[in-house]
């Protein structure tokens, strides 16, 4: 079991390292919304940015996700899932949106 | 030898299989939240008159809440850590810690519900707080049956030991709680600081 887990990110050296970039991607919108040194859109945009990276570093340092160690059938269900949620909450926000301006305006 | 091996390979395929299982899990777990994210950007506006969930925000608290749940994700990869080397009482102390940082999480939670609810504003006044617990809600409850996992994986270590059968829950069991920690990271980009913005 030991061994055949055996991936790069089994450490204490990735976890820290996970948890820093985590802190540093969370301090960062935090610290603007606190602040409002930026527009409401600009800070907005960085809200986005930060977490989406912030998942992306989750899921490397902390579900050891990687195009290496990873079964490819977990892979492929992620990419499915993620194709799911795409169009499911895409359509249910352009939709809904949509049906809103048209009866408002 | 060569039995043995094969056994061990068994053994490997039938974990890598269930981890496969609960990964599908996860991935629709992934799905109904994403909905429920939808659900609040579309129900956010709608406060029928009544209170705005946003007066209700407060950027120190989701903070707390957001550190409490990324220390939880650490001590439970040191859990795993520990595991993997072999130390059961080091094992059960960081599930221990994990445990506390998650109740600390819960509290916080519950104590943000009950003050807003006492406001006035709970989930029964309009769509949009309607949707706001209903999508932070249900992470609570995600957090709180993960909690009685640890639990119980606690139990297991301490009664059958590190066996390859509970090392393979504990991994699954830790898939969940840095999941978890994942959609927290939705709900403080997509509720609440841009609530507070």
């Amino acid at each position: 079991m030991q061994q055949m887990r055996h991936a790069d990110t089994h450490t204490h050296k990735a976890y820290l390292t996970g948890f820093i970039l985590a802190l540093i991607l969370t301090a960062i919108p935090f610290g603007l919304v606190w602040t409002g040194a930026l527009s409401a859109s600009a800070t907005l945009i960085i809200i986005v940015i930060a977490a989406v990276i912030q998942v992306l570093v989750h899921m490397y340092y902390f579900l050891h996700l990687n195009f290496v160690s990873t079964p490819k059938e977990n892979l492929l269900a992620l990419a499915f899932a993620a194709l799911l949620i795409f169009i499911m909450v895409g359509g249910s926000i352009w939709i809904m949106f949509d049906l809103h301006n048209r009866m408002m305006g | 030898m060569s039995v043995a091996e094969t056994g061990a390979q068994a053994h490997h395929k039938e974990f890598q299989d269930r981890e496969f299982g609960f990964w599908l899990y996860l991935m629709t777990d992934a799905i109904i939240f994403s909905l429920l994210f939808a659900t609040y950007v579309v129900m956010s506006p709608n406060i029928a008159s009544g209170p705005d969930t946003k007066s209700f925000f407060d950027l120190t608290h989701t903070a707390g809440e957001t550190l409490l749940l990324l220390f939880s994700s650490v001590t439970f990869g040191f859990a795993t850590l520990a595991a993997m080397a072999g130390h059961n009482s080091r094992t059960v102390l960081w599930l221990l810690v994990t445990i506390v940082l998650g109740l600390g999480f819960v509290a916080m939670e519950l104590t943000e519900f009950i003050g807003m609810i006492d406001a006035g504003a709970g989930p029964d006044v309009s769509g949009s707080l309607s949707a706001f617990f209903t999508l932070v809600g249900t992470h609570g409850l995600h957090v709180s049956l993960g909690m009685v996992g640890i639990c119980v994986m606690i139990g297991q270590i301490l009664t059958k030991g590190l066996t390859t059968p509970v090392m393979s829950r504990l991994m699954r069991l830790g898939l969940f709680w840095h999941f978890l920690d994942i959609v927290w990271i939705g709900i403080f980009s997509v509720v609440y600081l841009p609530g507070i913005l």
